[in-house]
């Protein structure tokens, strides 16, 4: 185990950045702070792109909660603005599932005894052809995080074969230096999310035991690095509930809200998971996220960073998930299957989920579900330029 | 105008090689089926506006399947953040068989959607020269405005405010200096989200207005695309008309206040 979370192994890459200082600063202030509910009032009565963080913190905030229905009044105005009716569709493709490090609530986790695999080329083309076949026009490639087995010559040929198959290409994979973000980019793929899980150092500290993942500020900055790398946007998330939800929802809006104004020309996007039991780690104690808390998180998103995409998870039911489309989140996975080589058949490769998902429509069935309730599903707004 | 009342018909006017009736103009921010169908036959738009990028989906999102064929495609280049995306996103639009016209978008804020001024000059110089219709989509400066009209233009489209917002005509002291100065038309274009907006800078003396927002987000889009309609319509006669003069302070005597002097 690399003892020191915040000390760079020697391959990672360091930049000339104050932006995760910044962060955590924040999060420290954050801590400190309490709401009434005339607080939250006041931050709903400002344009959103007049808010600050203590404006964003109240409406994070356990006084925030009885005035729910009025945020979603809030962020459905925004919505409506920056994104009209349109429901943007993409599918995850999971390419390989070996990882180095220890993260004790990860289904990928080096430490379990996993069925692995690392599809080839021509699995890689067989699983995007099949997922393509059902109207997808995005794909997100994801892997472990294993620079070993999935190396970013072999991420950046499967960016390749997806450009032949989709219009839109993202990346979720272990951070990345600058040069490593340009190959990617340079084979198709200019969309980088990184999930930090949480901002939160001590909770950080006690869920990563080990491997290159355990280094916090290096995976903080990854977002930077691939805007570095002529990456056109970047995706934020934590994985809610690994610590307290609201702090790390805090800090994924501060994170995104620093890197926006830095780069204002990037494209930003928000994930908000929940962390769901995992079959084996019983023993792993989490702060549960409640329905109601997630929608609020979501809320708050929306309403300061009203041009962020946002993303919900198909670890959530798909009622919630098309409510919270219409209301505040923009973008919806669909047809997703966490395991690998397992779209299409014949696969030699064939390897175990990273999660069990709570929504298995098809995209056919999301498309209708989500018009019903008046929304537009799009498979593509992106030209790659 | 034929026995001086307001005809539609007969005031047209040109964009480049086009000779157009309507002075409502469809945007492109919000796509919906409902709200072309509004544009077209309450609204009685003759261009509509597509992002280049949505026309490129292969699916039921491709917003060129339900537009009729005479009417005007306006392909924009939205999601460009340079000059040369902005090139090449129309170059694409034409090559999709979207026409010659193109609207400019440039945005490098992905927080206000602002236009980037000084990459849309560049961009219109090089797609006018490739015979490009270019409408190039502005932040209201007149030394932009005539840089524009040197690179080719075919009008300018300043913004009345930041798009989606439906604030009106935040700008309009400064698209009045275009209005004074530039002999394009000048299409007002963002903010514009209610038809007083519209009408208001119809009476300023704009060429034409383009809106969606202000449609697309009202509960009766019919209702909302007919008002336009009327609102443009009555903006451009009140132009026509030649409006009587607004004091700023105090008040204008139908009679002189001074008449009951003796020239002496």
């Amino acid at each position: 185990m690399n003892a020191d979370i915040m000390t760079y192994l020697p391959a990672m890459e360091k930049i000339d950045s104050s932006i995760k200082e910044e962060v955590f600063a924040s999060i420290d202030r954050y801590c400190e702070l309490t709401f009434t509910e005339q607080q939250v009032k006041a931050a709903l009565a400002k344009d959103s792109v007049e808010m600050n963080l203590f404006d964003y913190a109240a409406l994070l905030s356990p006084a925030a909660l009885p005035l729910l229905e009025q945020m979603a009044e809030r962020a459905l105005v925004e919505r409506k603005r920056y994104f009209g009716d349109a429901v943007y569709f993409f599918s995850p493709l999971y390419i390989a599932n070996y990882c180095e490090n220890r993260c004790l609530y990860c289904g990928f986790n080096c430490g379990e005894k996993i069925q692995r695999a690392r599809l080839d080329k021509q699995e890689i083309a067989r699983e995007m052809e099949a997922m393509a076949a059902s109207g997808l026009e995005e794909v997100l490639i994801l892997t472990g995080e294993s620079p070993t087995m999935s190396s970013p010559e072999y991420i950046a040929a499967a960016c390749k074969i997806a450009r032949g198959y989709f219009k839109n290409v993202g990346v979720e994979v272990y951070p990345m230096n600058v040069r490593e973000y340009e190959l990617l980019r340079e084979n198709g793929s200019d969309f980088v999310t990184v999930f930090q899980e949480t901002y939160q150092p001590t909770v950080y500290e006690r869920y990563h035991k080990g491997g290159a993942k355990r280094v916090m500020p290096y995976r903080l900055e990854a977002q930077e690095r691939a805007l570095m790398g002529g990456m056109r946007g970047v995706g934020f998330g934590a994985l809610l509930g690994l610590g307290d939800a609201r702090r790390d929802a805090f800090a994924v809006g501060v994170h995104a809200h620093l890197i926006q104004k830095r780069y204002p020309w990037a494209e930003i996007s928000l994930s908000c998971p929940r962390l769901r039991p995992i079959a084996g780690q019983d023993h792993i104690q989490f702060d549960p996220v409640s329905e109601t808390e997630l929608l609020q998180i979501i809320l708050a998103y929306r309403i300061f960073l009203p041009y962020a995409g946002i993303t919900v998870s198909t670890r959530e039911r798909a009622g919630f998930r098309d409510q919270a489309m219409k209301l505040c989140a923009t973008k919806i996975s669909a047809e997703v299957s966490t395991g690998i080589g397992s779209h299409a058949n014949g696969n030699e490769h064939q390897g175990d989920a990273q999660f069990d998902i709570a929504d298995e429509r098809t995209v056919l069935e999301i498309a209708a579900d989500l018009k019903a309730i008046g929304m537009q599903p799009v498979m593509n707004d992106y030209i790659y330029v | 105008m034929k026995d001086n009342l307001y005809s539609v018909a007969q005031d047209s006017w040109q964009l480049g090689p086009l000779t157009l009736h309507s002075r409502f103009i469809l945007g492109s921010g919000k796509f919906r089926l409902d709200l072309i169908e509004a544009a077209l036959n309450q609204a009685e738009a003759e261009i509509i506006t597509l992002a280049v990028r949505r026309a490129n989906s292969a699916g039921e999102g491709n917003i060129l399947q339900h537009i009729p064929e005479h009417i005007h495609l306006l392909p924009n280049t939205s999601g460009a953040r340079n000059a040369e995306e902005a090139c090449r996103i129309a170059r694409l639009g034409r090559e999709l068989g979207c026409g010659d016209m193109v609207k400019i978008e440039i945005m490098r804020d992905s927080k206000y959607l602002l236009p980037d001024n000084y990459e849309t000059i560049k961009a219109t110089e090089i797609l006018a020269s490739e015979g490009f219709i270019v409408m190039p989509y502005m932040y209201p400066d007149l030394n932009v405005a005539r840089d524009l009209v040197t690179a080719g233009a075919a009008c300018v489209m300043p913004l009345g405010a930041p798009i989606g917002s439906n604030r009106g005509l935040e700008t309009k002291a400064f698209i009045q200096i275009l209005l004074n100065e530039i002999d394009l038309p000048v299409i007002v274009d963002a903010g514009i989200g209610k038809p007083s907006q519209a009408c208001e800078a119809m009476e300023m003396g704009v060429t034409a207005i383009m809106a969606n927002t202000g449609i697309a987000t009202a509960s009766n889009l019919p209702y909302m695309a007919a008002a336009f309609k009327k609102a443009i319509e009555a903006g451009r006669m009140a132009y026509l008309a030649k409006p009587g003069r607004v004091l700023e302070h105090g008040a204008e005597a139908s009679s002189p206040l001074t008449g009951f002097l003796r020239n002496e």
